[in-house]
Parts: structure tokens; C-alpha cells; sequence
């Protein structure tokens, strides 16, 4: 289940960036194409496949986006039509001022902020021990950080929680405090692994070299590992992005504090009291902003989730 | 992340020749001094980020949760060692049953509607030679809305009143008004349906992957022996995604099990427990006012220890397939 793999290229790196030479080819060979029982059919699958991507997955987010702007009794009466007494933009600005949407969506950045940087420096430090210094328990550590890729998050839920409440030793409560939830974010086996595995194939050359010329391991890190991991870097991001903004169950349990609180806590919470326009406005501003981000960085997004399933199976 | 063989080889050599490592070392005697000057002290230095929240955040509530489970706890007064006591009380609660009931029918469900989905979509997909980007963004972008506000929309898509979204959408079919959430029958479907929708891109990115990673020779192999796109797609392209499939589907598993937002958000269990699922019945026990951290516990162990013995059955079943 967890062996972490990098996915072995059969053709070059890079194909998908340059669509626009393809020489490679798929089930249907081009004497295929040409055949016209294949190319009809073909053709046809690939235009009703646009279509239901487009009802399916666009469509949600644009009723949403319709329904943002649109007066509750529109959207309570005829939900499917558009505009019929006109548009209400007054809705987006009510929801993001009134109801505070700034406010927790800065809490949410906050912190999916916190959340990556714990979770870089934990993968980077750790995957440089595990994969270049190579100490004497470094099998051991290994070993322990792969095991809790095997339990499941279930399990933690619990104990994590009173563990947050009462931090073994310096006996501190983290409750209502953002590091409750930057620190167990740290703690994915996932993350460190990806990047052990990505120094694993770094050439050793390079730190032997830095080592010959007197660098001890804080300055090998610093110059020579920290610059070379750049690209998993990314993709290490991304995943601790989403995760962060995605998170509910853990960020509910921890911050009590409205003040605290992110806005995947706090809509379903605005839902009670909130008229529903204002509420839909909410919504759709806190799906806009991932979107954004998403058609931004999409490459690596979907990249990262390729990944995801090499380094899984 | 692109590695090549020419490298691991020369790193092998070099961890043979390199004077600094290898058993060269172990042999001189080991002080605390020469630990320092060989580096131990910076290295364990740059390993405390990953101990101390690995430590404090991973291996403790691990071993925590299993101390747990055998004592009674509630935080206001001090922890019992009360024996298997949680666990029988766990397994003699009425609720167990149902809640094991709907959680597998929640997976049954997931895995009819959002297994096969994704596989054919992804396998459409990978032969589109324009604009494919775009079908991908196209199938990712539900994986990009927050769950939360997932859900919270589709609550409005269900409401049951005639004009609700789905119901006018029914109507134009000349079906419905469904009860959507509101009938002990239709919620779970409905809690699924949006549990897949929200899902299946990131499914379908894995499946594409995959699916470019194919080797054309086997096609190319393909056609000299005369077989036409059917039989590509069911004799080279199936076996070939054979590893990724077996995957996918003992992780859908395993996440179906530990499903919480949808119910919780949905419906909060109702109507008429028809949703409880297990994870909503372990937070219930801590955190639904009881405050009974035992008895929670020891149900997300009795469910993790389901979970590893179908994951160990399948991979035992599967490797003698997937080789």
C-alpha cells in the first residue's frame, strides 16, 4: 500500500508540457482514425464526454455562481432560471463584510499558511536525514515514519485531541491555538517520504563534493539540498495547500473560538441564521478562491495528483 | 523525481569506496567525542523537527490510542484500567449494527457509482488529442471545491420542495419531487452521489497517469496480431492498469469507511439513523457531550483492525493476479 515509488518514465520527462508534438500514441492507432466505424464513434464519445464534464463538473459551480447574485425568492422559486428579477450584487459584499467571510477566509489562509511551512521544514529536514546523513538509527526512524502510513487517521482522532489538550511534557494546552492544527499537519509520513525518495535519486557526487571542501551537513542542507529540491518542493506544497484548505473535521474539534475559526468551520455553522443569497454568496466566494488558485497552478495540481496515485501504488 | 540507472549504480560504488562510511567507521572506537565531530550532534539537530512532531503528533497518540482503549477516561476523573470493558460495551451498542450497516452500504454504493465512472471517463479521456488539458480541468475541478461548501451546496440541490434544484430538473423529466435527504431510503444514495461527484477527478487525474505510462509497443504488438480498439482496450490497456485498479479500490475502500463530512453535514445521522455511519458514531462517543474517550477509541481501533485484515486478505488475493 505504501511502497513509494516515483513513476519511471517510459518516454521522456516532460511530454505532457508539449502537447503540441505528439508522437505518442494510444489505444486507437492513427490507421485506427482513419476507419471511419472508429473515428465516428470515437468523435462522438469524445464530444458527449466534453459535454457531461461540462453538466457535471462546471455546472454546480456556475449555478453557484448564478445563485450568488441572485434574490432568495428567485432562488427558492425557480432555481433553474436565470435572473428573472434581476441581479443582486449587494449579496457578495453583504456576505464577504457583514458576516465576516474576510475575516475567517484569513483564518483559513492563516492557516494553510502555518500548516505548509511546518509541513515543508519536517519533510525537507527529515527527508535529508533519512535519505543523505544516513545516521546510525536512520533504518529505524524509517521504518517508524512508514508505519503510520498503515494507520488510519481514524485512530488518531482521539488521542490526537487529548494529546492537543495536554502536550506531553511542556504541558500546554494548543486548543484554540492555530499551531494545534499546524503541528499534527507536520506529521504526514506521505510528505517525507516523497522527498526522501526525491534525494534518494539525487546524484551522491554532489554531497561528497560539498563535503570534500569542508561543508558540514548544516550547510550542505542549506546550499546545495534546500536549492536542488525545488521541484518536489512544489508538489509537497500543493498537496499541503489542499489539504489545509480542505480540512473541517480536525479544525472543528480544535478551535472552539469563532474568532479562530476557518470558514470550512464557520459556513455550516452561518447556515442556521444566514438568508440563504447571502449564504450562497459565502459559498461561492470561498469556492472562487481555490478555483483561482487551481486554474493558476493547474499544471502542478494535476500533476501532484498523478503523483499521488504512483507514490501510493 | 526522473531517475536513471547510471545514477543509482555510481551511488552504490560510491557508498563502497567512500572512506567515511561502511563498516570503516563502525570498527574505530566509538566516543561521544568523535560522535560529535562526526557529525552525529548536527545530524540528530536537523533531525528534531521530524522527531519532536512525529513524536508528540504521530507515534505517542498512536500508542496512546491503544492504552486507551483499555481505560476509562473522560478527563474529569482520573483514568481506570477497566479491561476489554470498552470494547464489549462498543460491540453490545444497538447502534453498532446499523451504523456498521449503513457504512458498508455507503461503500457499496460509492464503489458502484464512482469505480467504474472514472475508469471509462480517464480511458475517453486519454485518446482526446485536443485540448485534453481542458477535459482534465474540467473532471479535477469538483476535487477543488473546499468539501465543506461541497456539501453545503448539494444541500440546496436536495431540497426536497418541488422547486427545489433537483426536483425542477427531475420535473423537466416529467419525474419526482424527490425527498431527496428527508427519506430513510433516499439519504444515503444522495449522501453518495455528492460523496462522488466531489471525488472522482482526482480518480480519474490517478487513471490518466497511469494510463500514459502504458508502453505503445504492446499496442503496436497488438495490432500485428490483429486486434481491434475493443480488444486493446480490454487485453492491453485493462491488464496493464491492472496494479493502479487493485489500488484504487482497496484505498476507496478504506476512505469510505472513515466517511464523516457528508454525513455529518448532511444530515447529522438522520432520518432516523439511516446515515450513522461508524466514524459519526466514534465522534459521538468523545465529542457528542458523553465525553466517553475510551469507548471511542477502542471503536476506531476494533475499525482499523477490520480495515487491516481486508487490506492484508486483498493484497494476498490480489498478488497472485497482479503479477
Amino acid at each position: 500500500m505504501a511502497v513509494v515509488t516515483t513513476p519511471a518514465p517510459r518516454r521522456p520527462a516532460g511530454r505532457r508540457r508539449a502537447p503540441a508534438s505528439e508522437p505518442e500514441r494510444g489505444i486507437v492507432s492513427d490507421a485506427d482514425r482513419r476507419r471511419r466505424s472508429v473515428r465516428w464513434p470515437l468523435r462522438a464519445s469524445h464530444v458527449a464526454l466534453l459535454v457531461a464534464l461540462v453538466v457535471v463538473g462546471l455546472g454546480p459551480i456556475l449555478w453557484l455562481a448564478k445563485a450568488a447574485v441572485t434574490p432568495t425568492q428567485d432562488t427558492l422559486r425557480t432555481p433553474m432560471a436565470l435572473f428573472p428579477h434581476g441581479v443582486d450584487w449587494a449579496n457578495l459584499s453583504e456576505a464577504w463584510s457583514r458576516f465576516e467571510i474576510d475575516h475567517y477566509f484569513g483564518n483559513t489562509m492563516w492557516l494553510a499558511l502555518g500548516s505548509w511551512a511546518v509541513q515543508l521544514v519536517v519533510a525537507v529536514t527529515g527527508g535529508y536525514v533519512l535519505s543523505v546523513l544516513r545516521p546510525a538509527y536512520g533504518k529505524v526512524l524509517t521504518a517508524l515514519v512508514l508505519g503510520t502510513l498503515f494507520v488510519p487517521a481514524v485512530v488518531l482522532l482521539v488521542p490526537l485531541y487529548l494529546t492537543v489538550l495536554d502536550v506531553p511534557f511542556v504541558h500546554v494546552s494548543l486548543i484554540n491555538s492555530f499551531w494545534a492544527v499546524w503541528l499534527p499537519a507536520g506529521a504526514s509520513a506521505f510528505n517525507v517520504l516523497l522527498v526522501k525518495r526525491f534525494f534518494d535519486n539525487l546524484p551522491r557526487e554532489i554531497f561528497e563534493a560539498a563535503r570534500v571542501d569542508g561543508a558540514g551537513p548544516f550547510r550542505v542542507g542549506w546550499s546545495i539540498v534546500v536549492p536542488l529540491s525545488k521541484p518536489i518542493l512544489g508538489v509537497v506544497s500543493v498537496f499541503a495547500f489542499i489539504a489545509a484548505w480542505k480540512d473541517f473535521l480536525w479544525p472543528l474539534l480544535v478551535l472552539r473560538d469563532v474568532d479562530k475559526q476557518p470558514l470550512s468551520v464557520r459556513l455550516p455553522a452561518l447556515e442556521s441564521y444566514v438568508e440563504l443569497d447571502v449564504f450562497l454568496a459565502a459559498l461561492a466566494i470561498s469556492t472562487a478562491i481555490p478555483i483561482v488558485i487551481f486554474l493558476i497552478f493547474q499544471r502542478t495540481f494535476l500533476r501532484g495528483a498523478g503523483l499521488g496515485g504512483a507514490v501510493k501504488g | 523525481m526522473m531517475t536513471s540507472t547510471t545514477v543509482r549504480t555510481s551511488e552504490a560504488v560510491l557508498r563502497e569506496e567512500s572512506p567515511q562510511r561502511g563498516p570503516g567507521r563502525a570498527r574505530r572506537r566509538r566516543t561521544p567525542v568523535t560522535w560529535v565531530r562526526g557529525g552525529g550532534l548536527s545530524t540528530l539537530v536537523i533531525a528534531l523537527p521530524l522527531l519532536l512532531v512525529f513524536g508528540l503528533f504521530s507515534w505517542f497518540p498512536i500508542v496512546r490510542a491503544v492504552v486507551m482503549s483499555f481505560q476509562f477516561t473522560n478527563l474529569v476523573t482520573p483514568a481506570e484500567w477497566v479491561g476489554l470493558e470498552n470494547f464489549t460495551y462498543v460491540l453490545s451498542d444497538p447502534l453498532l449494527t446499523t451504523a456498521v450497516r449503513n457504512t458498508l452500504w455507503f461503500a457499496l454504493l460509492a464503489l458502484v457509482l464512482g469505480y467504474p465512472v472514472p475508469l471509462v471517463a480517464a480511458v475517453l479521456m486519454s485518446e482526446v488529442r485536443r485540448m485534453r488539458g481542458l477535459y482534465a480541468a474540467l473532471a479535477y475541478l469538483p476535487v477543488v471545491v473546499p468539501p465543506v461548501v461541497a456539501v453545503l451546496l448539494w444541500k440546496t440541490f436536495y431540497s426536497a420542495s418541488e422547486t427545489g434544484v433537483f426536483n425542477t430538473i427531475a420535473g423537466w423529466f416529467g419525474l419526482g419531487p424527490f425527498p431527496w435527504l428527508q427519506d430513510q431510503a433516499w439519504a444515503m444514495p444522495s449522501l453518495v452521489l455528492e460523496a462522488t461527484w466531489a471525488a472522482a477527478g482526482g480518480t480519474v487525474i490517478i487513471y490518466l497517469a497511469a494510463l500514459t505510462g502504458v508502453a505503445p509497443e504492446l499496442y503496436d504488438a497488438a495490432e500485428v496480431d490483429g486486434a481491434g480498439v475493443w480488444r486493446k482496450v480490454w487485453h492491453v490497456t485493462m491488464p496493464q492498469l491492472r496494479g493502479v485498479l487493485f489500488v484504487t479500490f482497496i484505498l476507496q475502500i478504506i476512505g469510505t469507511a472513515q466517511v464523516f463530512t457528508e454525513p455529518y453535514l448532511f444530515t447529522g445521522g438522520g432520518p432516523a439513523n439511516s446515515t450513522t455511519t461508524v466514524l459519526l458514531m466514534i465522534y459521538n462517543y468523545a465529542f457528542g457531550g458523553r465525553g466517553d474517550y475510551g469507548a471511542a477509541t477502542a471503536l476506531s481501533l476494533l475499525l482499523a483492525l477490520v480495515l487491516a485484515v481486508l487490506s492484508a486478505v486483498y493484497f494476498k488475493l490480489t498478488s497472485r493476479w497482479s503479477s
